[in-house]
């Protein structure tokens, strides 16, 4: 109770757009109002056509919803500020930028080379310096899935370098 | 009502789903609703009846799963067992892991079969009700049902709104189904025909959890022995049999409603287990009936919860949200027409409900030992093979990299909500309802002209929306009633 008491406080002192009330409500509101916009450039229907209501109102009143509820919530946060979360570890830093490094290999090289090289990446930096361990995860492992899914679903996964040595 | 299930086919189905979901439950941050997820795209080589079996046994075993880990390393396995973590722990340091295990064994198994029976009869009552439904009172029942979520969920009823609208907006992504036109989609083709389903579900769900427990590295599980799992005693079954039925009532009752199913349900299950518990005291230091009232309540839940989801197409959780994408995929529309069409099928899913419930309760009497090894796989191993299978499970259904992509994303969003506060479980509700919502929302409109004061002519309309209304003051009431 007391920890949960402390960490209110330390958000308490924080400038206000440190706080994640606040930061939760700025990229809320940012994303919805770019999305609110987006809404204005739908195709209308022409009115000869159109029956109940035109295609944007539909999302334009979520939008708004939504808004105006994250309003209230930061509204509400004044007086019931959030607990602080805990800083996050370099892991979980490592473990979003594999991802990015997945989307690149995969585009770039290869489906099967970037879920290897992600595993391995992601095993070793989560701590695990065996050999035989990252070797499991990064290529026996997704080689059994990559088998599994080509016979029993019939699935094609898309040409790469390592890919083609299957297909071809 | 068993006899289609009376194949040797059916049979392996249902003892590899009961399998699977045990370990599934067992793995802290991996679930029933994960575990759908993922083997979804697998189910696409089975006929219907045998891939809704699969999912469905998956469910009701997973959700039991949980209490495994629950009780030995006070982890719940499940979001639906934390509330047996309360009690089960401290039982299991005492070093009576083996009756904890016995009683929540015997406790899910009853209140999951009292589910079963709930459905088999309370379910065809629904869809007969169901009849009389238009598109307005669809989309009331939608509305209604999403706003029992926000306000009975989990965590801020704002924040589950908020979560909600979102997965609604996620469904407007892609052409507009009555007039084609592209919406959020900015030039990309991939995503003129909507974002699917597995990839939100399999990031929200897997890949969030992949980023929690990089964040989780450092923490050190504390295991209990286990020689045994025990049968209760006839001291226990005496103090508990009432625990367990009002559990199991409480369980399916809130199952029916659209909300995070066994998480709320097997909380109040607990709660009210210690209100009328004469023990009270007892409870947080190994209570047997905490445990009942905790376990029996979250498996009456996958009963209940189905009720809606083939009754109305309205899942009553995010399991059943998996499910409801099931049947859509293997061409089976839920709903009064179901019922009428198809009444073979039907009870195909509630017997296998039924086996289901019997073979974890032989699975996990037997085998509690060995499923909680499966726990000492290490996340740096475990994690990265999940994210394998997460891949390519996501890449199978429609054979898109987008796809893929759009399950990292909503990987990473998953997390930052979770980290805020935000469930990530009515966005799934969102967004399988959002089609719901806004054709019928749009087709009342036309069949009235435009006027959105009609739909208070309508009597069931009115009253789903009576119902809302009290939904979204429930919390505030309840606030004030805590706060005096």
């Amino acid at each position: 109770m007391n920890n949960v008491r402390n960490k209110k406080r330390a958000n308490k002192s924080l400038p206000f757009f440190f706080k994640d009330e606040f930061k939760v409500f700025f990229v809320i509101i940012f994303v919805s109002t770019i999305l609110l916009v987006t809404t204005f450039t739908f195709d209308k229907v022409p009115p000869i056509l159109n029956r109940g209501i035109q295609p944007a109102t539909f999302p334009k009143g979520l939008l708004v919803l939504i808004m105006f509820l994250t309003a209230v919530i930061y509204y509400l946060s004044f007086k019931n500020p959030w607990k602080k979360e805990k800083k996050l570890p370099k892991p979980f830093f490592l473990t979003i930028f594999s991802f990015i490094l997945f989307i690149i290999i995969s585009k770039t090289l290869d489906f099967f080379l970037a879920i290897s090289v992600l595993s391995i990446f992601v095993s070793y930096n989560w701590g695990e310096k065996r050999i035989f361990y990252l070797l499991l995860v990064g290529i026996l492992f997704p080689l059994v899935v990559f088998i599994f899914f080509e016979m029993i679903l019939g699935l094609r996964f898309p040409p790469g370098i390592i890919t083609n040595l299957y297909y071809y | 009502m068993m006899a289609p299930l009376f194949s040797s086919k059916l049979l392996i189905v249902l003892i590899f789903g009961t399998l699977f979901g045990l370990i599934l439950g067992v793995l802290p941050g991996l679930g029933p609703t994960t575990g759908g997820a993922l083997i979804l795209p697998f189910t696409m080589t089975l006929d219907p009846l045998s891939a809704i079996v699969l999912l469905t046994s998956i469910y009701c075993a997973g959700t039991y799963g949980g209490a495994i880990t629950a009780v030995l390393i006070n982890t719940p396995g499940t979001p639906a067992a934390a509330a047996t973590c309360l009690d089960g722990y401290p039982l299991a340091q005492k070093g009576e892991a083996g009756r904890a295990l016995g009683m929540a064994t015997v406790s899910s198994t009853v209140g999951g079969i009292f589910s079963v029976i709930v459905l088999v009869f309370f379910a065809p009552v629904l869809a007969q009700l169901a009849y009389e439904f238009g598109q307005p009172e669809y989309f009331a029942l939608a509305i209604f049902g999403l706003t029992m979520l926000a306000s009975i969920g989990e965590g801020s009823p704002i924040k589950n709104l908020i979560a909600g609208a979102f997965g609604i907006l996620i469904s407007t992504i892609g052409k507009d189904f009555m007039t084609s036109i592209d919406r959020f989609t900015y030039g990309i083709n991939e995503l003129s025909v909507g974002i699917g389903f597995i990839p939100v579900v399999v990031g929200l769900f897997a890949i969030s959890e992949m980023l929690t427990q990089s964040t989780l590295l450092d923490q050190v599980f504390k295991r209990v022995a286990l020689k045994a799992v025990k049968l209760p005693s006839l001291n226990d079954y005496k103090k508990t049999w009432k625990t367990i039925l009002r559990s199991s009532g409480i369980g399916s009752f809130i199952g029916v409603l659209p909300a995070e199913g066994g998480t709320v349900a097997s909380l109040i299950g607990y709660s009210e287990a210690k209100r009328f518990s004469k023990e009270p005291e007892e409870f947080g230091k190994g209570s047997i009936e905490g445990i009942a009232g905790a376990e029996a309540a979250n498996n009456a839940a996958t009963g209940g919860a189905m009720v809606p989801t083939l009754a109305l197409g309205i899942p009553g959780s995010a399991t059943t949200a998996v499910i409801l994408t099931g049947l859509i995929i293997h061409g089976v529309r839920p709903g009064p027409d179901l019922f009428r069409e198809q009444p073979d099928f039907l009870y195909g899913i509630f017997g296998a409900m039924l086996i289901a419930n019997v073979l974890f309760f032989i699975f996990g009497f037997f085998g509690a030992k060995l499923f909680a090894r499966i726990t000492l796989v290490p996340n740096k191993i475990l994690w990265p093979m999940i994210f394998a299978v997460s891949v390519c499970g996501t890449y199978s259904l429609s054979q898109s990299i987008i796809d893929v992509w759009i399950m990292l994303f909503f990987g990473v969003l998953g997390f930052f909500m979770r980290r805020f506060g935000f469930s990530v479980v009515p966005v799934i509700i969102g967004l399988i309802l959002g089609e719901l919502v806004e054709g019928t929302l749009r087709q009342s409109l036309v069949i009235f002209d435009g006027n959105w004061l009609m739909f208070l002519t309508r009597p069931i309309a009115l009253t789903f929306f009576i119902l809302s209304l009290i939904a979204l003051a429930f919390p505030l009431l309840r606030s004030k009633k805590q706060k005096k």
